[in-house]
This record gives C-alpha cells, sequence and structure tokens, in this order.
C-alpha cells in the first residue's frame, strides 16, 4: 500500500483544544448587541383544530417587540422530501402534536418572551387522538391530514425475484416478528439559532444543524427571501445522530422575527423540547419471513413493516424505504419482497437517526437468522460466512458492492472475541451473539431533485505563502468532519495538517449537503481532494513556468517540492521570496524548495491561487420505483461479537464484552474511525437495553428528560475491542467510505443473539429492560 | 430583589448582583460571559454544566447562584494555564476522548477533580467518578483511558 503522511494517522482532531478548554462556540453561545429572545407557544393538546388566536395581551406586554403566528409568518410548506411537504411554521387550523407550534414572541429578554407567550389565548376544540398505528389506520378514523384519509402518508411495494415461487424450493421458513420503541437521538446540545436580518436585506443564521444547505433553501423558500441573500452558518455543534440534518420550525421563527424586527433575534429548545421535536428513530413494526435451504442457503425474505411516523413526514418517505431496501445485503440474496406503511399519529414527528431506516429490521432479521441456524444445527457464524457478499457482487436491487470486507469483519470478529472456544460453552447466564450489518456511505441522490453537485470545496493559498485555507459547507457535528477534510487536503497537496486551516458548515462556502446518511467523508472528501490537486497544479504549473520545469517531473510531499530529477538551482526563486519577506521570521533555508516559498512565487506570478473540487456520485442504482432510496457509491459493513451476563433472578442485562470489526474502506484518521465505532455501539446499547420515548394518553411525552428517558452512562458501557478493517474503496477519496452510521448496525442483534445464548428466550419487543427480559424467562420456564 | 454576592471564579473575585432565582450556569454563562460551560438539560441530569465548587464536583444548574457566596469556583476557562493544557486536557486532545466537545468541559472538570483527590483511579473509579456527565458521541472508552493516562503522566 501507497505511503502517506498525513492521512491513515491518528493525529488529534483539528478541534480539540478548542474544545477542551471551552473556547468552543455553539449556537447557544451566540450574542449580538441589541438581540431579542424568541420563545414558542406550542399546543398542548395532541390533536385539535385552533378556533381562535388572540394575542392582544402579549403584545402589550412591556418588553415584547414582536408576536408572530401563522397570519405573520405564511402558508408555506416545507418539510424534507418535496413530494410530502406537509410543515407549517405555525399551524394555522390545527395542532396535530403536544408541541406544535402556533405563535411565537420576541422580546428584550426570555423571561418577558416567555412571560409573552403565557398570555396568548387560543380556542381549540379538541379532536379525538390517535397515538398508535393501529388506531390512525382503523376504518373511520380521523384524518390527521386532509390530504391523507386513512392516515398512511407514504407506502412501498417492491419485489425482486419472486418471494413465493423461491419460498417453494425452501426447506426451512420462518416467520417473526419484531417491534423496537421511540427513540430520541439525545444529543448533549439542545437545538439553538441566532437570526439576524440587516438593512440590506441579507439574512444571516447561526444554527445548530447537520446541514447548512437544506436550511438556507428552506428559509429562502418559506420567508421568500432569495437563496442569495440567505446565508446560514453552523458553529460547533453537539452532536446531531439524524434529527439536526431539516431545518426546523425555530429557525424560520428567528429569521422571521428578526426580519419583522430589524433586531437579532436568538432562540433555545429546552430539553423538553427537543423531545417534542424529536425527528429520531421512528417506532418500526417488522413482520419477517426468510426461506432457507437446507445446505443452509438463503433463498428469499419477506418484509412487511408499518412505521409509527408522528404528526409530519420528515425524513419518514426516505425512512421507509430504507427499512426494506437495506435489509437484504451483506448476504446473497435472490428475492425479495417489501412491503412499507408509514403511518401518521399524533405524536413528535419521527425522522432519520444513526442507521436510518435500517436499525430496527437488522435487529429483527439477524436475530431471526440465528433462528434459522440453529435449526439448520449450523454456527451462527459460518451461517452467515456462506451467505456473505463479497466485493464485486450486486444486490437484487441493483445495489453495487465496489468494495465490501464483511467476511474480514466477521472472521475478524470470530477470532478477536474468541468465539469458538465460547460458543455454547458458557455457563447459565452468561451467553455470546454475532451479528452483521450494512449501509450506505452517503445517499446517492440529494433529498429534492437536482443535478447539484453533493459537496464542493475551494482552496484558497494565502497570499504569503503561509496557510492553505480549506473553506467547504460541510457540517461537523462532532464525527470529525474537519479533521478528515483538513487531512485528505493536506495529504493531497502535500502540506502537514498544521499548514491547513480547515473553514466550514457556513453556505458561503459552497455546496455541502450535510452530514446526513454518512456521506462526508466520501462525497466532501472527493471534493476537497480534488480541490487540492487543483491547487497543487496551479502551484507547479507556476513553478514550472519558473524553472522551465515539466510538471511531471514535480511534486509536493511533506511541505517541499520534490524534484523528480535531482534539485535544480531555485536560488533566484529563494532570493524572491526573502526579498518578499524581508524582515520577517522564519525564513526558508536548506537545500529544499518549500511549499511556503513556491506558493508565494505563485501568487506573484498569478494572483491568488484558488483550486476547486466538486463530487457528485455517477447514475446509480436500478429503474425500479424508488431505486434512487438505498443507492451509494460505496457501501460500509460491520460485524460484531457480544458477550452478556444476565442476572437469572432480576433479568437485569449487564454488557461484559463487545468485540465489533468495521470495513471503513480506508481509514483516513484511525483514532475518529475507532471513535465512530464505539460511539455507535454505545448508542445501540442504549437502544437495546433502556431507551424508550413513552407517552401519556394524551399524547404528552411522559419522560422527556435525561433523567428518565436513559441513554447509557459510563458505568454501562463495557470497553469494547474496535478492529479496522480496510478494503479500498474505488469509489472513495483514497479508497474511504462510511463508518458513522453503519457500526451501529450489528449491535442490537448481536445483544439479543448473546441474551438468547445466555437464556434461551427471543426477544421480539426492545427495550429489553428488565422487566421484559424477566416476564419472557419466567414465561419460558412455565413450558 | 437582587442580592450582592461575592465569590471567586478561576482566581478571580467577583461581586456581582444576581437575582434569587438565577442559576449558578446562567450566572456563568450570561454575566460573567464564562460560555465553556454548557446547559445540557437544566435539571441535572446531563452533567454538562459541571463545575468545581470549593473542590466538589457540582452541576451548576442546580445550584442558585446565591448559595455560591463565598465560594471559589473553578471552570473550564480556569483548567489551562495560559496556552498550556492541563495534563486531562491534553490526554483528551491527543487519545481522541473529544467528538462533539459539548460535554468535554463537564468531563474534563469531572476527571480533573477525581485526579486531585484520587490519583491512581481504577477503571471503575473513573467511570464512577464520570457517571454523571453523559455523553452521546464517545462510547465513554477514549475517555476512560485519556484519564487513565493523565493519571500516569501526573504520577511521573
Amino acid at each position: 500500500m501507497k505511503a502517506y503522511n498525513v492521512i491513515n494517522t491518528r493525529l488529534p482532531r483539528v478541534d480539540a483544544k478548542a474544545k477542551a478548554t471551552g473556547d468552543a462556540r455553539y449556537a447557544a453561545d451566540l450574542a449580538m448587541p441589541n438581540m431579542l429572545y424568541g420563545a414558542f407557544l406550542q399546543s398542548p393538546f395532541a390533536h385539535a383544530k385552533i378556533l381562535n388566536i388572540d394575542t392582544t395581551a402579549a403584545k402589550k406586554l412591556p418588553g415584547v417587540r414582536d408576536v408572530v403566528t401563522a397570519k405573520e409568518a405564511g402558508l408555506v410548506k416545507y418539510g424534507v422530501s418535496p413530494a410530502r411537504y406537509d410543515e407549517q411554521v405555525f399551524c394555522p387550523d390545527k395542532v396535530r402534536y403536544v408541541g406544535d407550534e402556533v405563535a411565537a414572541v420576541a422580546a428584550d429578554d426570555l423571561e418577558t418572551a416567555m412571560e409573552a407567550v403565557s398570555l396568548i389565548k387560543v380556542d381549540y376544540e379538541e379532536l379525538p387522538v390517535l397515538l398508535d398505528i393501529e388506531s390512525a389506520m382503523k376504518e373511520g378514523a380521523i384524518a390527521i391530514h386532509d390530504d391523507f384519509p386513512g392516515n398512511i402518508g407514504a407506502e412501498v411495494h417492491q419485489e425482486f425475484g419472486n418471494f413465493e415461487e423461491a419460498l417453494k424450493e425452501c426447506d426451512i421458513v420462518r416467520t417473526d416478528r419484531f417491534v423496537n420503541k421511540r427513540q430520541d437521538g439525545g444529543f448533549l446540545e439542545p437545538q439553538a439559532c441566532l437570526a439576524h436580518y440587516d438593512l440590506n436585506g441579507n439574512l444571516t443564521l447561526w444554527t445548530s444543524t447537520q446541514s447548512v444547505h437544506y436550511v438556507q433553501r428552506s428559509v429562502s423558500m418559506v420567508l421568500g427571501i432569495p437563496i442569495g441573500k440567505v446565508r446560514v452558518i453552523k458553529p460547533y455543534v453537539g452532536g446531531g445522530f439524524g434529527p439536526k440534518a431539516a431545518v426546523n420550525a425555530m429557525e424560520i421563527a428567528a429569521c422571521l422575527m428578526s426580519r419583522r424586527t430589524g433586531r437579532p433575534v436568538k432562540m433555545v429548545f429546552s430539553r423538553e423540547q427537543v423531545f417534542l421535536h424529536s425527528r429520531a428513530r421512528h417506532q418500526f413494526f417488522h413482520e419477517l419471513t426468510t426461506g432457507v435451504k437446507k445446505d443452509g442457503t438463503i433463498v428469499a425474505l419477506k418484509n412487511t413493516c408499518y412505521l409509527d411516523g408522528g404528526a409530519y413526514s420528515s425524513f419518514g418517505i426516505a425512512t421507509i424505504y430504507y427499512a426494506g431496501s437495506l435489509l437484504g445485503a451483506p448476504y446473497k440474496l435472490p428475492n425479495m419482497k417489501y412491503d412499507g406503511y408509514r403511518v401518521y399519529t399524533n405524536k413528535p414527528t419521527c425522522g432519520a437517526q444513526r442507521g436510518h431506516g435500517g436499525v430496527a429490521a437488522r435487529a429483527a432479521w439477524e436475530q431471526q437468522l440465528d433462528s434459522i441456524a440453529a435449526e439448520l444445527n449450523m454456527d451462527p457464524v459460518e451461517f452467515r460466512l456462506k451467505n456473505i457478499m463479497k466485493t464485486g457482487d450486486v444486490t437484487c436491487n441493483d445495489f453495487n458492492m465496489s468494495s465490501l470486507g464483511m467476511k474480514e469483519c466477521l472472521e475478524a470478529v470470530r477470532d478477536g472475541s474468541g468465539w469458538s472456544t465460547k460458543k455454547g460453552k458458557l455457563p447459565a447466564g452468561k451467553g455470546i451473539g454475532v451479528a452483521c450489518g450494512f449501509f450506505v456511505s452517503g445517499a446517492g441522490y440529494p433529498i429534492y431533485r437536482s443535478e447539484t453537485f453533493h459537496s464542493t470545496a475551494t482552496i484558497r493559498l494565502s497570499e504569503d505563502g503561509g496557510a492553505v485555507n480549506l473553506y467547504t459547507a460541510a457540517a461537523e457535528i462532532g464525527q470529525g468532519s474537519d479533521t478528515i477534510l483538513g487531512q485528505i487536503a493536506a495529504e493531497a497537496l502535500g502540506v502537514s495538517l498544521d499548514d491547513v486551516k480547515v473553514h466550514s458548515g457556513d453556505t458561503d462556502f459552497g455546496v455541502d449537503l450535510g452530514a446526513y446518511s454518512s456521506r462526508q467523508t466520501l462525497m466532501s472528501g472527493h471534493a476537497v481532494k480534488a480541490a487540492a490537486e487543483d491547487t497543487k497544479r496551479q502551484v507547479l504549473e507556476a513553478l514550472s513556468e519558473k524553472l522551465n520545469i515539466s510538471i511531471a517531473d514535480m511534486d509536493i510531499a511533506k511541505g517541499v517540492v520534490v524534484f523528480k530529477n535531482g534539485n535544480p538551482d531555485f536560488s533566484q526563486l529563494r532570493t524572491a521570496y526573502i526579498k518578499e519577506h524581508r524582515g520577517w521570521e522564519d525564513l526558508p533555508s536548506g537545500g529544499e524548495l518549500t511549499f511556503r516559498e513556491a506558493a508565494r512565487i505563485a501568487f506573484l506570478t498569478r494572483g491568488v491561487i484558488i483550486g476547486n473540487g466538486a463530487y457528485k456520485p455517477g447514475e446509480l442504482g436500478g429503474k425500479y420505483k424508488g431505486a434512487a432510496v438505498g443507492t451509494s457509491p460505496a457501501y460500509g459493513c460491520s460485524a460484531q461479537v457480544v458477550e452478556v451476563t444476565v442476572d437469572m433472578e432480576t433479568g437485569k442485562v449487564t454488557v461484559d464484552d463487545m468485540t465489533d470489526a468495521h470495513d471503513c474502506g480506508f481509514a483516513i484518521n484511525r483514532t475518529n474511525v475507532e471513535g465512530q465505532m464505539q460511539g455507535s455501539l454505545s448508542m445501540g446499547l442504549g437502544e437495546a437495553l433502556f431507551e424508550e420515548v413513552r407517552f401519556d394518553e394524551k399524547g404528552r411525552v411522559a419522560n422527556p428528560s435525561l433523567g428518565e428517558y436513559r441513554i447509557p452512562t459510563a458505568l454501562d458501557m463495557p470497553n469494547v475491542r474496535t478492529i479496522i478493517v480496510e478494503s479500498d474503496e474505488p469509489n472513495g477519496p483514497f479508497g474511504a467510505k462510511e463508518v458513522g452510521e453503519g457500526a451501529i448496525m450489528p449491535t442490537i442483534p448481536a445483544i439479543l443473539n448473546a441474551i438468547h445464548d445466555a437464556v434461551g428466550v427471543r426477544i421480539d419487543e426492545l427495550p429489553i429492560t428488565s422487566e421484559r427480559l424477566y416476564a419472557l424467562m419466567k414465561g419460558k420456564r412455565r413450558k | 430583589m437582587k442580592k450582592l454576592i461575592t465569590f471567586r471564579v478561576n482566581d478571580r473575585e467577583y461581586e456581582i448582583a444576581v437575582a434569587p432565582n438565577r442559576t449558578l450556569t446562567q450566572v456563568l454563562r450570561e454575566d460573567l460571559n464564562l460560555l465553556g460551560t454548557k446547559e445540557g438539560c437544566g435539571v441535572g441530569d446531563c452533567g454538562a454544566c459541571t463545575v468545581i465548587v470549593d473542590g466538589k464536583p457540582v452541576n451548576s444548574c442546580l445550584v442558585l447562584a446565591v448559595q455560591a457566596d463565598g465560594s471559589d469556583i473553578t471552570t473550564i476557562e480556569g483548567v489551562a494555564r495560559g496556552d498550556s493544557l492541563h495534563t486531562v486536557q491534553q490526554t483528551f486532545v491527543e487519545m481522541g476522548a473529544i467528538q462533539c466537545g459539548f460535554c468535554t468541559p463537564g468531563m474534563v472538570l469531572s476527571a480533573t477533580s477525581l485526579l486531585d483527590k484520587n490519583p491512581r483511579p481504577t477503571e471503575r473509579e473513573v467511570r464512577e467518578a464520570i457517571s454523571g456527565n453523559l455523553c452521546r458521541c464517545t462510547g465513554y472508552q477514549k475517555i476512560v483511558e485519556a484519564v487513565q493516562e493523565a493519571s500516569r503522566r501526573m504520577k511521573k
């Protein structure tokens, strides 16, 4: 393998010092002179008609500068997928969940804004509340959205091969049902934003988002401001995991009130509002039927899925597709049938969360595969290896495995965990389980139909030759993209990471679709690499003219110009550089022409050196309806072995050991890859064992706090073994592909399979709390 | 009615008038502009707002500013000395213990406070000491490793 200087290392993150010292500024840390504070009036009812809104008293309160409702905001609909724009900033005529936004206030301080909110009088007429898919789909149920009688917001029907025919060849056919619970993103930083509309009609919005691009488009569309006058900037962001991927009502409301008052407006969600906003993992109801031959060949899969979507669509159209399309791989599966339904209910809206659409389906199927392996009397690892896809395979729904280190991952966790010495040999109450996972490296197409580049990047060399400025709209939300993109720029240009200043997360820096579907290392990385190569070419061209050496005979590496046929006499260039920098410190000396000198010479002959890069995937996937969803330039995969101890008296599960292998194509930063894997595992552990957003009978979130909605603490997580597998992805920059989301996929089923190994029960409902597991164990004993 | 309080924050004396319902988090962030203290929940669940008060790590969102009258407080801004990071900050940076960074100030303060009292903690003791500081990004492993490495370096 080629030797690299900056990538495939363990360099510290470029933002680590700012974050370690408290210097890093997040949206809630921002302020502007003369700033107002905004607050929302949100619906107390899950489903109700709005008969009248009286804002008179609120407007009269001293210190209140603006009160807005649908009347002031207008009625433009927005959302994620243009086919299902069903949200409005403020409800004009009815509310659809507890927390739906009805009005907002901007005032001199937050206390006044909140007091004013309490003075707004709304007359509601309560409507029947539909809190689950059964009641929402019941004959005669009230429509939550008039356009969708029956409350099915989206449905998908796909078949590849012929499921029914294929089933006839099968020796074992098994049907299982599985239900998870609604999750919350649980990111530490609540959403916050600051909007400033200036006297020239330019709007600037600083916001905690995963995608400045989509926020810019949405704000522009909803408020009718030309897109060129809307600038969205992402400061440091405290995690997202999906829910921060689309515009939210707070962002639009703050912009609206800033435009109306001519003053900056700041808004911050409380933790309870984070739960009400949600946009996190749906509750999935899967029924899976799998057919297998007696030699262990998987032949056919039918998957029927219902999603409890909540009040609006958000990412739900993509979710319902993903819940089917991502399930077959990483196994060879010739026949796959899928029927999916996403149902509106009167609960906060669900959207995308890490492992979008695939996590519950994967949990269900990998557990079912273990049951089938047991019926076949095959070792679960051997059964999986028999059916595994490899590089070059194409799924029945036309996904191309341009690289796939699945076999290597499975073998790595088998060998790294001591599987062979433990499986079937652990004492009662202890168990070991395995599972595989699979995910995209970026959605192949933008959410709206467009030929746009998924990412652009610009590099501007500073005119003194001192610094490489990288400009990208990519969103660093904690996953490490600033560091990864800086490393890619440094490697491709031939300098050190210290020489690169990363400027990111700003719509003025270009187009980047943002941090979702695990796209940034591959897609933004390609754009950055191209920009760096373009920059290098220009510097070398300038040198070529001065030194009369062909570009092909030169390169840049480790911050110096490499002359392939021996160093020429560049003393004139050095003299010129030193003259330009007379009296400055740190002048170059020695026998090598530095990048700094070369960059300065290039500026002196050509003006500002700007390199450009842009990336969009080529045409991907098949021609069937919905073929675009699930396509990606590359697919990541992973395997995991988990060991658990179950307390036989209480049903309490302790995860003792996790061994995880992930094929990230090529690790740009090995520490970051491990960090993404370990973070994924902890989120998966939480979803398997604790996490559930609960509702009362009125549709109110019953546990809207991080005390009652439990995410794993340091005491819940074991130390894990993380094994990086590299398969050199041909479609990735330097061979890289995803790790951010796919790494969560095997965690839940590996835990469930380990619990089965420990106590012999199969789990069809998450989270597997002590109570639920104890009841299952008791039921088994009775039999 | 505001009450006049005095306290030391990061070795500097302050005398300020605060309303009785203001939390220490609010006063640190809004009055003193010490924005490294983060607010993730406001009710003491997440630990992002951890500061050290008279030697003990506390959730500053659960402390009223008037209760801090007369106390000695360290926030994340008081941990580094000039441009040199504290050993714990240094190991967090080097070892990948930081992702989104929102929990990091609180995490660093809980960790430094632990090492002040117990310079050689076991892994379990490290995990217990930071169990009130939630982190959704890292899975905690690299944080635990960074605290242990800081302990090793500080012993030397």
